[in-house]
């Protein structure tokens, strides 16, 4: 697939320590567009339970600035391979409690294939390319979240995915 | 010019330190180089010469050889856990 302009979409990134709303949010992707076949959307809790403990709350530190950057810059590119007609992704910083929403990524386009692959795509570059670190409150005591060698992984398979195709 | 320097998360506490200006010895132009330097105040410094400190430059993740100047905004950080 060639690279393509980003269609002319919506592309709203926001760092935010209130809550969101799921229903509004996921609405406003295809309010007022009749090009959109569909919407994929994902939307990451805190657990109550991490590596074998409780989890009684966690806070959110991030990086002003390079924050809302890294995201904008992440879906730039999703836009570029995708085309997707609209995108929202909400982070949520500060003190959270398990059960509390983190994370909200909305993607709509004309075809379902797009918006599941750039919906994945956004988050596992999220989860790696983005300055938020976790620090849990447990029965041990805080203790900040260990990255994952997992989330490397799935962030790697995307750029193994376009030198694949292009060959 | 200086540089500012800030740190994050878990390096953050372990410094003490969340953000300074440095003027860097001359010579000191790359993210390795000033590394090195901040290392060798010893004691906790040596944390960030564990190898899976992240850099960034202006706000943009870069490795060790990226080149930083006067007035750059420099960070460091451990890896990222977001999402």
């Amino acid at each position: 697939m060639s690279a393509q302009q980003a269609a002319a979409g919506e592309m709203l990134v926001s760092v935010q320590e209130a809550d969101f709303d799921v229903g509004a949010e996921t609405a406003r992707l295809g309010d007022g567009r009749r090009d959109v076949g569909g919407i994929a959307t994902f939307i990451g809790l805190v657990r109550d339970a991490n590596d074998g403990s409780g989890v009684s709350a966690m806070t959110l530190e991030h990086y002003p600035g390079m924050t809302e950057r890294a995201l904008g810059d992440i879906v730039e590119q999703a836009c570029v391979r995708w085309s997707p007609l609209s995108v929202r992704v909400i982070h949520r910083v500060g003190r959270l409690q398990p059960g509390d929403r983190i994370v909200f990524v909305g993607v709509a386009a004309a075809h379902r294939g797009e918006a599941f692959a750039a919906c994945e795509f956004i988050m596992d570059y999220l989860k790696t390319q983005a300055p938020f670190w976790k620090r849990e409150e447990t029965p041990e005591g805080a203790r900040w979240v260990d990255a994952r060698e997992s989330d490397d992984t799935a962030a790697a398979r995307w750029s193994a995915a376009a030198s694949a195709s292009k060959g | 010019m200086a540089l500012r320097i800030l740190y994050f998360a878990a390096l953050r506490e372990a410094l003490g330190v969340s953000a300074e200006d440095f003027d860097p010895p001359a010579g000191v132009a790359s993210v390795s180089a000033l590394r090195a330097c901040l290392v060798a105040r010893g004691g906790v410094w040596e944390k960030l010469a564990a190898a899976n400190v992240k850099a960034a430059v202006n706000q943009r993740m870069v490795g060790g050889d990226a080149s930083v100047g006067p007035g750059d905004e420099v960070a460091f950080f451990p890896p990222v856990t977001g999402g």
